[in-house]
């Protein structure tokens, strides 16, 4: 998993059924000191969040594990709020 | 699986249900000379490791979920053993 900051949303009306009931994200991942680190990608909400949470998403097919039986053709998915992290000073 | 450094801890109140009682830690991957190597990382802790410890990592799914001890957890990466020491002969 990796930590982003949600900065934006993606609507889209034409696209796969198995993503009609999904909310899309637009993420940018962070580095632990909380710079950006890397591309902004979209990623599917499977946690409740919405634009300025930090978070932390899953890569992969794992993203759409959470939509289970619907197979979401996903490959990234946002699965938790970060409240805080705290690194080794 | 990987290398790394654990670097820090994160505290998540709202997420998915299998990540419940689940701990998260902030992992730095590194080379054979403790050097980092790529982005840092969140992975769940399998076996009870501490911050600056060196640890075993898998960045693969199944073999997180494995550790989680539950099908299908959206997991990528998991710490599956603490390292106390490395034996390299040859480092490239």
């Amino acid at each position: 998993m990796q930590l982003a900051r949600v900065v934006g949303t993606v609507v889209t009306t034409h696209k796969d059924a198995n993503l009609a009931a999904v909310k899309l994200l637009v993420l940018q991942p962070l580095a632990p000191d909380g710079t950006a680190a890397g591309r902004a990608l979209v990623a599917v909400d499977a946690a409740g969040a919405g634009v300025g949470e930090r978070v932390f998403f899953v890569r992969g097919k794992e993203a759409s594990f959470p939509f289970h039986p619907v197979e979401v053709p996903t490959d990234a998915g946002v699965v938790g709020i970060v409240d805080h992290w705290d690194l080794v000073p | 699986m990987t290398i790394g450094r654990v670097i820090g801890t994160v505290v998540s109140t709202q997420k998915h249900r299998k990540f419940e009682g689940a701990k998260l830690l902030l992992v730095q991957p590194v080379d054979l000379r403790d050097q980092p190597k790529g982005p840092a990382l969140l992975a769940v802790d399998g076996v009870g490791a501490g911050i600056f410890e060196k640890v075993l990592l898998v960045i693969e799914g199944r073999a997180a979920a494995e550790i989680l001890g539950r099908k299908g957890a959206p997991v990528d990466a998991a710490i599956v053993g603490i390292i106390d020491e490395i034996d390299v002969r040859e480092v490239a």
